[in-house]
């Protein structure tokens, strides 16, 4: 895995967050546009990850570790919040197939004015 | 030997390791099958399979031989790709999950044959690559079309979630304990002596051996049956009441396939008890050596016994994994299945409460073990297991109106009794001949 | 090298297939194949607790659940509605072309020449992590655990018919 620079990994990242945000727009199935904003969480948290391996650090920072280990504890709240976002949404997909016996994200227009 | 295996690339390395490591498990399968109907026969008062071969032990060869001969069926309305991908997911975890347990001592001249991969992060590895076991029962039952198999996929998804939970937890108590989360380290933990007392040098510290290794190691093991879907926990394949859950539908080699993934998990799965829990490739829990230095009149047989027990370490490894095996097989031949709601409460209500204070009751040890010495922290546990007992009694007293919570056990016939009898003839009637 | 292209591949074909598939539980299973991909690339960079942390947690537990409602609720069947094509299509495809290649364009103007791993190689070790987390980080991982509470308690709420 030698030979790698930063702008692989943060290629990856961005398609990734790109067909995930076209996912978003373009489908209409509320839960694969859950999974859709999941791939963009995922996205993200790569590039957290890259830049922490990658960037260097001020001289200042150097012997402190909390200085390069920054980029990994974001991408553990990012789990953490979606794993939460996660339970949160399925439960509201659940209470509203429940309610209107169909998920079609364009039916779904009660707040409408 | 050894020099040899170092000095090859990693590759050739990690090659090798995989042989003697996936070798074995691919040979133990078909015997593991036999083990089971012959045991379970004699359980039954049975005999069970005796024709084929001595003691009927090319039994399974012979299933193997016409499974393969039998015609490979696919529903006509099935999801295909996904039909076909299932097997393949439900075999890829059982021989996956073993890369990172310790077969063989991890010191001296045998240590760089075992594990296949040493990295620090083994039991979370483990604890993560069982949780793909459940894509491929969710996956056939999906793809199947129909019912029955939706019904097994869907409990199965649910009931591996909940289990997981409670399995992680159990565990995390053992990774603060040894202090690490690589499998050797915790094997070289289970070698020292036991309690932390230089008077028991004699003893190893198997983790079953202590309170809260014992209670993570019933925990343990109950989540790890409902882990693999065996009884009494194999709800999503319950046969008399959704016929054969997931894979109903499947055939032939594709048959086989589930059958012999759900096998190698089992053994595997044993593997891990024993690691965790029961010393690793460790024969007995003593250390020989140093009974060889207390004691000199067993001094020759305690010499003996060390090295037999370094050298044969795979032997009582794998030993140990047939031991697993045989609980496994008991446990089907004797308990009953649970009802959806029983395994729910179970899952939920008990193990993993009783998991979360396991696991504080750890955190109390380990810091009064370092702020008083040993004995401090064994009176800080038990003192710790003690409240958390009066606190169980509690709530047990709090919601003693709600089912089985009450009684401290499960009762398998619960709500039977409320039902009423079916009366075939009208009671009121006077039916005259 | 080699490597890191196979598995990004994957990753990129996996991930097109979510948007791509119109039955949930193919998209489902490719987002699955994804994070596994993924959790290999994060072992690339050395931080292996955190790829192995990526299966148990969006592999065994997040993926797990979404398959459980898209089978409780049977969104999976054929009797799925077809995507409609329609102008939000294009304008969803054009608007992932423009994002694509505005971040492109900064990433390959700043980033080519960072090719040399400045962290250690053990940052990513459970006992580098477990430090930082349970010293500088407590409150967030604090504030994070009762976030979860919340959410287990919003879910339940919102699941049950009748409490």
């Amino acid at each position: 895995m030698t030979g790698n620079n930063l702008a692989d990994y943060l290629t990856l990242g961005l398609i990734m967050f790109s067909i995930g945000a076209v996912g978003v727009i373009v489908r209409r199935n509320p839960i694969v546009i859950f999974m859709c904003i999941e791939l963009m969480l995922n996205a993200v948290n790569l590039t957290f990850l890259a830049f922490a391996r990658f960037t260097p650090t001020t001289a200042a920072l150097a012997d402190r570790a909390e200085s390069f280990m920054s980029g990994q504890m974001m991408v553990v709240f990012v789990m953490a919040v979606a794993a939460a976002e996660v339970a949160v949404g399925l439960g509201i997909i659940m209470a509203i197939y429940r309610l209107r016996n169909e998920i079609d994200i364009d039916e779904m227009n009660l707040l409408k004015g | 030997m050894t020099d040899w295996l170092i000095q090859q690339s990693p590759a050739v390395q990690a090659t090798i390791r995989v042989l003697v490591f996936v070798l074995p498990v691919l040979i133990i399968v078909p015997g593991l099958i036999w083990w089971e109907r012959r045991l379970l026969s004699w359980m039954q008062d049975r005999i069970g399979p005796n024709r084929v071969g001595p003691f009927g032990l090319l039994q399974p060869i012979a299933d193997g031989v016409k499974l393969f001969f039998k015609e490979d069926i696919t529903p006509a309305a099935v999801d295909r790709l996904i039909y076909f991908v299932a097997p393949a997911v439900a075999l890829f975890p059982a021989f996956a999950i073993g890369a990172t347990l310790p077969w063989g001592p991890h010191y001296g001249p045998l240590m760089h044959w075992t594990p296949i991969a040493d990295v620090n992060i083994g039991i979370l590895y483990i604890l993560a690559i069982s949780s793909l076991g459940v894509y491929g029962v969710v996956l056939s039952g999906y793809a199947s079309n129909n019912k029955y198999s939706l019904l097994g996929g869907l409990r199965a998804s649910a009931q591996l979630i909940s289990y997981e939970l409670a399995m992680s937890v159990s565990l995390a108590g053992i990774v603060m304990a040894t202090g690490s989360l690589k499998l050797t380290d915790m094997v070289a933990e289970q070698m020292k002596p036991l309690w932390g007392w230089d008077a028991a040098a004699v003893f190893q510290n198997w983790f079953i051996f202590t309170p809260f290794g014992f209670i993570a190691a019933v925990i343990f093991l109950i989540c790890m049956v409902a882990e693999t879907n065996r009884a009494p926990f194999d709800l999503p394949e319950a046969e008399n009441e959704i016929i054969a859950g997931y894979h109903t539908e499947y055939s032939s080699m594709k048959f086989a396939v589930f059958f012999m993934g759900e096998y190698a998990t089992m053994f595997i799965f044993g593997g891990v008890f024993a690691t965790v829990f029961l010393g690793g490739w460790n024969m007995l829990p003593v250390n020989w050596d140093v009974l060889a230095a207390q004691v000199p009149a067993v001094a020759p047989l305690a010499r003996v016994m060390d090295g037999a027990n370094y050298w044969l370490a795979p032997l009582w490894f794998l030993g140990k994994c047939a031991g697993g095996i045989t609980f496994y097989i008991w446990l089907r031949a004797t308990l009953p299945r649970l009802r959806y709601d029983q395994l729910m409460s179970l899952g939920w209500k008990s193990l993993l409460p009783m998991a979360v204070a396991n696991f504080i009751v750890v955190a109390i040890w380990i810091m009064c073990t370092k702020l008083y010495g040993p004995a401090g922290g064994w009176i800080a546990m038990f003192v710790a297991l003690a409240i958390v007992y009066v606190l169980y009694l509690n709530v047990v007293s709090a919601t003693s109106k709600s089912g089985w919570y009450a009684q401290g056990r499960i009762r398998m016939t619960e709500g039977a009794e409320k039902r009423r009898p079916i009366a075939l003839v009208d009671p009121t009637k006077e039916v005259r001949p | 090298m080699t490597v890191f292209m196979v598995l990004s591949t994957i990753a990129i074909l996996a991930a097109l297939g979510v948007v791509l598939f119109s039955s949930p539980v193919r998209s489902a299973l490719c987002l699955v194949f994804n994070f596994f991909t993924l959790a290999f690339i994060y072992f690339g960079l050395k931080t292996e607790l955190l790829g192995i942390t990526q299966i148990v947690v969006y592999t065994g537990a997040i993926m797990v659940l979404f398959l459980f409602v898209i089978m409780l609720l049977n969104l999976g069947g054929p009797q799925t509605w077809k995507e409609r094509f329609e102008f939000r299509t294009v304008l969803g495809f054009g608007f992932g072309f423009a994002l694509a290649a505005v971040i492109a364009s900064q990433v390959f103007a700043n980033f080519q020449y960072f090719d040399k791993p400045q962290a250690p190689d053990s940052f990513g070790s459970p006992q580098a992590l477990g430090r930082v987390l349970f010293t500088h980080y407590v409150w967030p991982f604090e504030i994070a655990s009762i976030l979860l509470l919340i959410g287990i308690v919003g879910s339940i709420m919102l699941a049950k018919r009748k409490l």
